[in-house]
């Protein structure tokens, strides 16, 4: 099963990764990190099917899946 | 293998070090970074490759790429990489430009670069603005498009039609490849991904001069948000700086 992890300080909240995601698992709408952005995260992290579409369009290398 | 589409996993490419970047938020320079450390991985050739970064917003690419990378005074990446390939031709070097570094102060370089046929790679990486100097119009700004300079929009009359590179130097004999893609969607940054990984193959077959255009946003001095930036490319910059590969 692929698990998503998204870099809280890495990510600078472009919201890219939220327009691609075909299930709409990822929003921005979580708080503010140290850099004063809203990061993304995965609200449904069981229902990821590791497509990758969100880490091809992350600009930041932000987002990494893990094959369990 | 690190970036394999084909593979349900996904981890950082060992070419491209684990830092933050300085680039804003949705700026495509991050995403055409990472396009070429996972080509590299995936061709096995970081211990032999050289890259030579621009003046612009990636002048400090060489802090993020995991190989060897120099810097150039502005515009001059292809005459550097040009001696680099000539000393050590064992190397596969390559330049990554933006448009104001390859099409307008280095304009001399890129031409005459392609016409003798160097063996070398060149990655445009296409914004359509100054990024770095605070958004000024760009030679390949389209006409309409406000900029720092011409809040009123480029003027065809005083400044004329934004410049197509890549088919300014299809023509010339030197040219081997010559492609254009956009990261307007992952379906498109996936395509672009094949045409700078070709661009590389090139480069070990022994093929002459090979250039890669990457349209790509500026979400910043384009005034947009990421998302919408994304769509600008789609709807406006991609009709007229139509994809594919233009010369192989």
């Amino acid at each position: 099963m692929p698990r998503i992890s998204i870099n809280q300080s890495r990510c600078k909240g472009c919201g890219l990764c939220v327009e691609v995601c075909p299930k709409h698992l990822i929003s921005v709408d979580r708080g503010m990190n140290k850099k004063g952005v809203y990061p993304s995260f995965c609200s449904r992290p069981e229902d990821c099917t590791g497509c990758l579409l969100c880490v091809t369009a992350c600009p930041d290398v932000a987002i990494t899946i893990s094959e369990d | 293998m690190t970036g394999n589409p084909e593979k349900s996993a996904y981890s950082r490419p060992e070419s491209l070090r684990d830092v933050p970047t300085h680039f804003c938020a949705g700026c495509g320079h991050g995403t055409v970074h990472r396009i070429i450390a996972e080509v590299i991985d995936d061709l096995g050739i970081r211990e032999r490759t050289v890259g030579v970064a621009p003046v612009g917003c990636a002048v400090v690419a060489y802090d993020y790429f995991n190989f060897d990378v120099t810097e150039a005074a502005h515009g001059r990446p292809p005459a550097v990489a040009t001696g680099i390939k000539r000393v050590r031709p064992d190397l596969v070097v390559f330049t990554y430009q933006g448009d104001g570094d390859l099409a307008a102060i280095g304009t001399a370089e890129i031409i005459h670069a392609a016409n003798r046929g160097e063996n070398i790679t060149v990655i445009f990486v296409n914004n359509g603005i100054y990024g770095m100097t605070g958004g000024q119009m760009a030679p390949t700004t389209l006409v309409g498009q406000p900029t720092a300079t011409c809040p009123g929009g480029r003027d065809f009359q005083l400044a004329g039609p934004p410049i197509k590179v890549c088919e300014m130097l299809a023509p010339l004999d030197g040219t081997d490849y010559i492609a254009r893609g956009a990261l307007d969607s992952p379906a498109h940054t996936r395509t672009l991904k094949g045409y700078i990984r070709q661009a590389f193959l090139n480069k070990l077959e022994g093929r002459r001069f090979s250039l890669v255009e990457a349209l790509t946003a500026c979400p910043t001095y384009w005034r947009m948000t990421p998302p919408a930036s994304l769509a600008r490319i789609r709807e406006e910059i991609i009709p007229q700086f139509p994809l594919g590969v233009i010369k192989e």
